[in-house]
């Protein structure tokens, strides 16, 4: 499985682009090969917050609906509209074009509670 | 359930071999998927696949009058079959609630198998036992069967290849003895995904070598292992019911729509009144089949459904159709709304999304 070296992680399978003052967040290829066959993503409304660990987000697969949770506590600024047309993005380029949403985030210090690639690897090992 | 808890078929090994995703279904410890729900899916309605339905039971009934006695305990009528063929059918409760839906098949005179969900199988053996005569002989042989069901438009053409061209498969609904590997094993022609397709029984020791054999032969038809979850995609797009689900001992066939499989006409069975009555009073609520109107998020169980604003019922089984690529479903409904052309609302996380009852099944082939 795909874990890249410069992103943070979470317990939950989000992955966490850091973007100056927002954080750019999106599931890892551990977790859309475990769901596989992504149907449908609600994405969050822009200007929401969200807590740490607020689930913002929903992917569907075949199966089963799974929550996305915010990371660490912030705003939403960004949502990734291109996966209601194409919900597969998350299947096909889950660090790239999967994006889900960027969070402006209220405490740089918060991600310092993320992991980093190693402690995720053994989280999926 | 911890996992330690659970049963595992004898393919287990073969399954993990394949990489499947493995999950808990019934208390036993199953495939849901291989290369995905989806392409499986495909796989069975455009090739052929195969499935691992070795957590299902098989009981054997026989004895003299085994017959009259079965015809007392299940709704559809045993006396309709021949020898060598089988019928779907129901065991039902003093309340004429569903206790199993099941496939029972005429193997002699006086001889039936009984094929009947995983979940299920101590609950009707026990039922079975309660009810029936001392001198009829009743076996659970579920721990010594292994089975495959083998689905798809090239099933037939597989089958040819792999047990030889000379031997003629059993037609709809029979089933008849063929070997393998010096052991008897028996072929139905019968399946839960509205495509062409076999049932295979066999002893649970040869589950492996059959296992590798019938992929090894169904290479060249396109075969595929299939799991759990496409095998619920399937027969949900052919609106098959999944007991537990959309049948349980609170609802009776009538409800259901499966009346084709109960004969009121037979003097007596264990729970005909209460279908007698549903018959002449109608059903309260029934189970309908719907299509989400527009692309969205897929229904799921107990999603609320909504007709006129009113909440008419709830999902009882539901997904994306892989074939129709739009969310269907099942669920229960007030027979007042429960006409084919109505329009439903689904609640989905607070939203409402339109839907409309459709006529069984979902799926037609084209």
């Amino acid at each position: 499985m795909n874990v890249p070296d410069g992103l943070l992680y979470t317990e939950s399978h989000e992955w966490i682009k850091r973007e100056a003052e927002n954080i750019r967040v999106g599931i890892t290829d551990h977790a859309q090969a475990e769901l596989t066959d992504v149907v449908f993503v609600e994405i969050p409304k822009t200007g929401r917050t969200a807590d740490a660990k607020e689930a913002v987000a929903v992917v569907e697969s075949v199966k089963a609906a799974s929550d996305i949770y915010a990371p660490i506590k912030g705003t939403v600024v960004d949502a990734n509209k291109a996966l209601e047309a194409n919900p597969a993005l998350i299947n096909t380029d889950p660090y790239g074009e999967g994006w889900i949403f960027v969070l402006k985030i209220d405490n740089p210090d918060d991600l310092k509670n993320l992991k980093a690639a190693a402690a995720y690897k053994q989280q999926i090992a | 359930m911890p996992a330690e808890a659970l049963k595992t078929t004898p393919l287990k090994d073969e399954h993990l071999k394949l990489r499947a995703k493995m999950v808990p279904f019934g208390g036993w410890l199953m495939p849901v998927q291989y290369s995905g729900i989806v392409d499986e899916h495909r796989t069975v309605r455009s090739a052929v696949g195969i499935f691992d339905i070795s957590h299902m039971g098989q009981f054997v009934v026989s004895g003299n009058a085994a017959r009259d006695w079965l015809n007392r305990i299940l709704t559809n009528n045993v006396a309709k079959l021949g020898v060598g063929t089988g019928q779907y059918t129901f065991l039902l409760n003093d309340r004429g609630g569903v206790i199993d839906d099941l496939i029972v098949y005429r193997t002699g005179d006086e001889e039936f198998f009984l094929v009947v969900n995983a979940a299920r199988v101590d609950e009707d053996f026990d039922w079975l036992q309660k009810h029936k005569p001392p001198h009829l002989e009743l076996r659970n042989c579920s721990p010594h069967f292994g089975a495959v069901a083998i689905q798809g438009p090239r099933a037939a053409e597989f089958f040819r290849a792999w047990r030889g061209n000379d031997k003629e498969p059993p037609v709809r609904n029979q089933i008849a003895d063929f070997t393998f590997s010096d052991n008897a094993i028996s072929v139905a022609r019968t399946g839960y995904t509205g495509e062409d397709g076999f049932e295979v029984f066999f002893p649970a020791e040869i589950a492996t070598e059959l296992w590798q054999d019938a992929l090894a032969t169904g290479g060249k038809f396109g075969m595929k292992p299939c799991g759990l979850g496409a095998r619920d995609t399937l027969r949900l797009e052919m609106c098959y019911p999944l007991n537990g689900s959309d049948l349980s001992p609170d609802r009776n066939p009538i409800e259901a729509g499966l009346g084709l499989f109960v004969d009121l006409e037979k003097q007596d069975f264990i729970g005909r009144p209460s279908l007698l009555e549903t018959k002449t009073k109608g059903a309260r609520e029934r189970l309908i089949a719907f299509k989400m109107k527009e692309k969205g998020p897929p229904p799921r169980p107990h999603y609320p459904v909504f007709a006129d604003g009113n909440r008419v019922g709830e999902i009882t089984s539901g997904t994306l159709s892989p074939s129709l690529n739009i969310g269907i479903g099942l669920a229960y409904v007030s027979a007042a709304a429960a006409k084919v052309g109505t329009a439903l609302e689904v609640e989905i996380r607070g939203q409402k999304f339109p839907a409309t009852i459709e006529k069984k099944p979902l799926y037609k082939k084209p």
